[in-house]
């Protein structure tokens, strides 16, 4: 759930939206130079902005209560690095800002910064660390994607916060009342995204395994069971 | 079922139970409003915080109702699960294809060049 159009101060709106926008520049550039230099992988990074597409579409209700959605954005941090992310999320932000007035225009800054940069960074970071210390693929991409989703309501939490601190309690105040409603909310969801994320990685390493060889997701398995399995007809024909 | 179905499935049910559960305990009922959106309950966090604030900017274009709304919600969902499909679809016909074309040259190692003109100039003989 992002923060609604009209809901932070214009001095907050403009500040988030000019700290997002490099980012975005920046993301837009790698993409362009990813598309450039690898066109096959256009098909890929379009299903991962599908996947975003798909993910924060669907709100889910929660334990406590109230309903908010997933953002589907560590998938694709985890096969293309967060920069692509930055974009492909930006994307489905204005699409929801502009068709579904879920967000905002004015809030949109504020938005990419917790959906389309932190969460995919955080997300990435996590995934990578894990698979530092030689933990499973499929672990690493349930918690890298479990911490894009919830980092990504941590931040709207904070962004909240800061914008409207509580006059008895101040910022902590506030930040322990939106992150009741967002972050606390959004853990089973992000447990879901998690899930999520794995089953459609399952299916890639089964579809797209010279692709994922490519990008770096897997390293040592191709070579290990290259003549084992149908799937490496590519890597045989080669 | 393959043990890969089993898994793929369990993962599917697993996040079907997450979000069935609130619902059938009724983590909702002691809402006014169960199961409302956060962005919501935020909005009305920011007006006890500040009773003052005025939303600044309205939506450009709002759905006008909720029907609407939850059309335009399904739209995007269709459309990314239209576009993840289409991916999935043209890796499998990719890789049978190859798996095809790989036992076809096992299988006549010598005539491949023939076989592979043959298949493809055949509607072109009429």
């Amino acid at each position: 759930m992002h923060i609604a159009e009209g809901f932070l101060p214009p001095v907050h709106a403009v500040a988030w939206g000019v700290a997002s926008a490099p980012f975005v520049v920046h993301g837009a550039r790698s993409l362009i130079r990813e598309v450039r230099e690898h066109p096959e992988s256009t098909l890929l990074m379009g299903a991962s902005g599908a996947f975003t597409f798909v993910l924060s579409a669907l709100k889910l209700p929660s334990v406590t209560g109230s309903c908010s959605h997933p953002t589907g954005t560590g998938l694709g941090a985890i096969l293309f690095r967060p920069p692509v992310m930055a974009v492909l999320g930006t994307i489905t932000l204005l699409f929801q800002a502009l068709l579904l007035a879920h967000g905002g225009l004015t809030t949109l800054g504020a938005n990419v910064f917790s959906m389309a940069i932190v969460g995919p960074w955080a997300g990435y970071g996590v995934y990578r660390l894990l698979r530092r210390f030689d933990v499973p693929l499929m672990v690493a991409v349930f918690f890298g994607a479990f911490v894009a989703d919830l980092s990504t309501y941590c931040v709207t939490s904070v962004q909240l916060a800061l914008a409207f601190p509580d006059p008895g309690s101040g910022f902590w105040g506030a930040l322990g009342k939106f992150g009741s409603i967002f972050a606390v909310t959004q853990i089973p969801l992000a447990v879901s995204e998690g899930l999520l994320t794995v089953l459609v990685m399952r299916m890639l390493v089964q579809s797209s395994k010279g692709e994922l060889t490519r990008l770096g997701v897997l390293v040592t398995s191709v070579a290990g069971r290259r003549t084992a399995q149908p799937a490496d007809a590519e890597a045989v024909a080669r | 079922m393959s043990r890969n179905a089993k898994i793929n499935t369990l993962l599917l049910v697993l996040v079907a139970a997450l979000a069935v559960i609130p619902l059938v305990f009724g983590l909702g009922d002691h809402k006014e409003e169960p199961f409302a959106g956060a962005d919501a309950e935020a909005e009305t966090a920011i007006t006890e915080i500040d009773p003052d604030y005025e939303p600044w900017f309205s939506p450009l274009y709002e759905p006008p109702s909720g029907e609407i709304e939850s059309a335009l919600f399904a739209l995007q969902a269709a459309i990314g699960a239209g576009v993840l499909a289409y991916y999935f679809g043209v890796r499998r016909g990719r890789r049978q294809g190859e798996a095809r074309a790989l036992e076809r040259l096992r299988a006549e190692p010598d005539t491949e060049a023939d076989a592979d003109a043959g298949t493809v100039s055949e509607p072109r003989r009429v």
